[in-house]
């Protein structure tokens, strides 16, 4: 599926059956984090199919 | 799974826990929390005039907003937002777009402070000769903060700082042996009472920094979470990355720092208020520890230089 990853303006195709296995994947932290699945904001726990539309926001900003 | 309350598909699961709320559960389970800590250690009262510090990021809209909110409930409190234009080209002037554009929709007044204006240079300016910014942006920060709340007549001053900072401030005070400043954290700030300086409180103290991203991204606050880009140089940065791991494999550890640091800051602050005075800057009549402010000696001994 498509991969946004926000923080370093990347653009990835990552196959993922979960939320929680596309972080591990993508060795990001869960605390650290939110993951947008087709506009919408979802859990470790959510299915993913390769048709998702995936686009994942770092929660640390400021400075 | 779905959210434990209603049933409805799941937007986020707390951290430290496995319950999952939808979106509108979620935001009663938050608004809650800040109400809670508002009233637990008065944050805001009657009559009061809260200055709301405001960036243009998730943590200061949604602090703004939520005593918004919360005053709505209640007489007599008046709201004003202060914001502080460091001059950080593709950051801050874009965060500072969003902000006025949410406070001309909220009607709350803006005011923005500038370094330029105030003390001669934006931080774009100083960073080229002084690479490691971060001391003295927050010294600038502090300064014109405090400056603002006084001129513009605050009783207090809300920031948007969460759990994640306040960990982050007391493990960086410890890694420092520097308990003298954190004496003055907690939910709301200061060790003595004194006219020159306006007292800091904390609405979002008991969330962690993912809940409130969470929260103004479900809020439709911000579409886009910006850093500041010098924020790796900053010693915050090292210890917050690394709390960040620290989590990840031990969940809990933020919040356990924060209850037990609550439990030793009594004794913090009595012991401070004995071996502490404020006293008002020769230069420029602002509260500090010195003869002169940190801000002054900053503007003598690198602003000047540039």
């Amino acid at each position: 599926m498509k991969v946004f990853i926000e923080r370093s303006h990347e653009h990835k195709e990552v196959p993922a059956s979960s939320v929680a296995e596309l972080l591990k994947k993508l060795k990001l932290n869960p605390t650290a984090v939110l993951v947008v699945k087709n506009g919408k904001l979802v859990t470790e726990n959510t299915k993913l199919k390769n048709t998702d539309d995936i686009k994942i926001l770092s929660v640390i900003s400021g400075g | 799974m779905v959210c434990k309350k209603c049933l409805e598909n799941p937007a986020i699961t707390l951290p430290n826990s496995n319950i999952s709320l939808c979106k509108s559960c979620f935001f009663k389970y938050f608004e809650r929390k800040v109400f809670k800590t508002i009233k637990d250690y008065k944050l805001i009262e009657q009559g009061e005039h809260i200055g709301v510090a405001c960036s243009g990021g998730k943590d200061s809209t949604s602090v703004l907003y939520l005593i918004k909110k919360f005053s709505e409930k209640r007489k007599n409190i008046t709201i004003t937002a202060l914001a502080v234009d460091e001059g950080i080209k593709g950051y801050r002037d874009t965060s500072l777009e969003s902000l006025k554009k949410f406070c001309d929709k909220e009607k709350i007044p803006l005011h923005i402070l500038s370094y330029k204006e105030s003390f001669g240079k934006d931080l774009d300016s100083i960073v080229k000769k002084f690479p490691r910014p971060c001391s003295i942006c927050g010294v600038f920060r502090r300064y014109l903060l405090n400056k603002g709340s006084k001129n513009l007549g605050f009783t207090k001053l809300a920031t948007g700082h969460n759990l994640d900072d306040e960990a982050q401030s007391i493990m960086m005070n410890q890694f420092r042996s520097n308990m003298k400043v954190s004496a003055r954290l907690g939910p709301i700030t200061g060790i003595v009472k004194n006219k020159n300086f306006i007292p800091r409180i904390k609405p979002l103290y008991f969330l962690m920094e993912k809940e409130v991203a969470a929260y103004a991204f479900l809020k439709g606050f911000i579409d886009k979470y910006s850093e500041c880009p010098h924020t790796n140089t900053s010693y915050r940065g090292n210890v917050r990355d690394f709390l960040y791991d620290f989590e990840a494999k031990f969940p809990g550890t933020k919040h356990n720092i924060v209850l037990s640091f609550l439990e030793i800051l009594p004794l913090l602050k009595k012991n401070q208020e004995y071996k502490g005075s404020l006293n008002e800057c020769e230069a420029c009549g602002e509260p500090c520890s010195q003869k002169i402010c940190q801000a002054c000696t900053y503007v003598e001994t690198v602003v000047k230089k540039i």
